[in-house]
């Protein structure tokens, strides 16, 4: 049985893996520039044809090679996003659970303050305010979605902190800090990372709907979501212009996924 | 049981406190200035200054705060700089295109996510449970507003049995509920899924099955009764997600909701109406998540007879 789950994660993880040699790798692997007009039908998107296996935007672009790109902009976002959302929703899920008392109740109200509101109508107006850029982005993004991540650790920081072993270590006199830093993170670092992937692919797909919404990281970066959002002037008419760049953010969002939710089904067995 | 229905109404109340400072702190540091927006950048600056003080703009910060909360209570959230128009009137007028949508999709993912949840569960370990594990992760995987692009692209264009977007007869409403549900119906399938699973290993499960009942009516009967519940406490809470999709959703489908004036709003900066909507939305999930309270109260006897808190 643990075989077939082990699966799971090891499918999420190969896919992962297969985005980030993609993104490394872009200008090697794309057969063209993404940014420059490359087919002679200019002015009106082409169906994929041999020479461009994805079809060509209305500037004449390359799809395929934007994809490509487009995986740089994506897993950077990601990456970075998650980074921030797991820095805000660590440290209060932490605290909460370690400190307990009126810390805990004061940062859990916060939390379901915050889970109460439209994450994405808030991240709009917040980018929207700060005029979008990649750092106002990743910044929103944290500030909108680390709540789950706090939720998760703090249940996990206060379980292990009744455990004997941190009994054992504060009775000796550790400090709090040296309770957390060496007896509590080790071993909440498992659930840190199926969060962090699981929080990566939230940020892809809040990102991509920012994008959508014309709010993600300026032109002309190559990004899917804005790909999607450019190509809905033409779905009429060049319907794959859409298709391709929202099975890119599905790829990797199902990646991510596969990989946290295949270790948290192994672990809750 | 009233002390606990007090205890979530006090918490709801706590809740658009926290919304309100929110948004209010958002329209703060916008850097356009509203009498500029409103006048148009070639006012003079004897304008600028009446309009700023028509608005309470040169007052201190705590009381402007005052003032909103004060009108916001009285229904008046403002005037929205673009549209001309009283912002509670611009969201009344949008709300039942949302709510019909929202709700529509609300109970179409219940439904899937719970024959989806009972199937897994029906058949643990077994190639529909791994199967059905694999859909609800792709359903989740999908961005709703390329779901619903490609929804207008093959009902749309290559079928014609669908309009292309836009709010009209009862057909106009499918496509769009079926992009919103797709996505909470994976996620409710896993959440029943894993909820089942764990009712299951339960003693009452156990002396139901050791009185001769059979799995499936052991897993009806007894087991769906506490399974139920967390997906309860979820759909009340994902309404804040459904929300988020409903934005994009309508985008897509042109549709005239609560979503695409927010959207319109902020492509505008029109801060009453990114305000007003904000507020309004946490309003809705609020007032959801109340009664889902009461549901709960309904559904489970612990917390009637006051085991629970």
């Amino acid at each position: 049985m643990s075989g077939r789950v082990g699966a799971m994660e090891l499918t999420g993880f190969l896919m992962v893996l297969s985005l980030v040699v993609l993104a490394a790798a872009a200008p090697i692997l794309a057969p063209h520039d993404p940014t420059r007009a490359v087919a002679p039908t200019y002015g009106e998107p082409a169906p994929p044809s041999r020479a461009f296996p994805l079809g060509t935007d209305e500037l004449g672009r390359d799809v395929l090679s934007r994809i490509i790109y487009g995986a740089r902009i994506s897993l950077i976002v990601g990456v970075a996003g998650m980074l921030v959302t797991m820095t805000i929703g660590v440290a209060i899920g932490l605290a909460a659970g370690f400190f307990r008392g009126a810390v805990d109740v004061a940062l859990m109200r916060l939390t379901d303050v915050m889970l109460t509101l439209p994450a994405l109508l808030l991240a709009m107006a917040l980018v929207a305010v700060l005029s979008p850029s990649l750092v106002s982005i990743l910044i929103v993004i944290g500030l909108v979605s680390w709540t789950q991540v706090a939720r998760v650790l703090r249940a996990e920081a206060l379980s292990i902190s009744q455990r004997d072993f941190m009994l054992a270590a504060r009775s000796l006199g550790a400090s709090s800090t040296r309770l957390i830093a060496l007896h509590l993170l080790p071993n909440v670092l498992p659930l840190i990372v199926v969060m962090a992937a699981l929080s990566t692919s939230g940020t892809l797909l809040l990102d991509a709907g920012l994008s959508f919404l014309g709010l993600g990281v300026p032109p002309p970066t190559p990004s899917w979501g804005r790909m999607i959002e450019e190509a809905e002037l033409y779905f009429r008419t060049a319907p794959w212009l859409a298709a391709f760049p929202g099975l890119a953010i599905f790829y990797a969002v199902l990646g991510f996924n596969l990989f946290g939710y295949g270790y948290l089904r192994r672990q809750s067995r | 049981m009233l002390g606990y229905i007090l205890r979530r109404l006090g918490f709801g109340v706590v809740v658009l406190i926290g919304t309100s400072i929110i948004t209010f702190v958002i329209a703060f540091v916008v850097p356009a200035d509203p009498a500029v927006t409103i006048a148009g950048a070639k006012a003079d600056p004897q304008t600028l200054a009446m309009i700023r003080t028509q608005l309470g703009l040169d007052q201190p910060i705590y009381l402007q705060y005052a003032r909103y909360l004060d009108r916001a209570l009285h229904g008046d959230l403002g005037r929205s700089y673009i549209m001309r128009e009283s912002v509670t009137h611009l969201i009344a007028e949008r709300f039942p295109a949302t709510a019909i949508l929202a709700l529509c999709a609300m109970a179409l993912s219940l439904i899937l996510g719970v024959l989806m949840g009972i199937a897994a569960a029906a058949y643990k370990d077994r190639l529909v449970d791994h199967g059905l594990l694999i859909v609800s992760l792709g359903l989740i995987s999908m961005p709703v507003f390329w779901l619903g692009t490609m929804m207008l692209v093959a009902g749309g264009l290559y079928l014609r049995s669908f309009p292309l977007g836009g709010f009209g007869d009862a057909r106009s409403l499918i496509l769009p509920t079926v992009t919103l549900a797709l996505g909470s119906g994976g996620y409710y399938s896993r959440i029943l899924h894993t909820s089942l699973a764990e009712v299951m290993g339960q003693d009452y499960i156990r002396a139901a099955l050791g009185k001769g009942l059979s799995r499936r009516a052991a897993m009806l009967k007894h087991g769906m009764a506490n399974a139920l519940l967390p997906l309860v406490t979820l759909a009340g809470l994902d309404l804040a997600g459904l929300l988020s999709g409903v934005v994009l959703t309508e985008t897509v489908f042109n549709w005239p909701g609560i979503g695409r004036l927010a959207f319109e709003a902020i492509f505008n900066l029109d801060i009453p109406l990114i305000m007003g909507t904000v507020l309004f939305s946490a309003f809705l999930i609020v007032i959801a998540n109340l009664l889902v309270d009461l549901l709960y109260v309904w559904l489970d006897p612990r917390i009637r007879l006051g085991e629970a808190s």
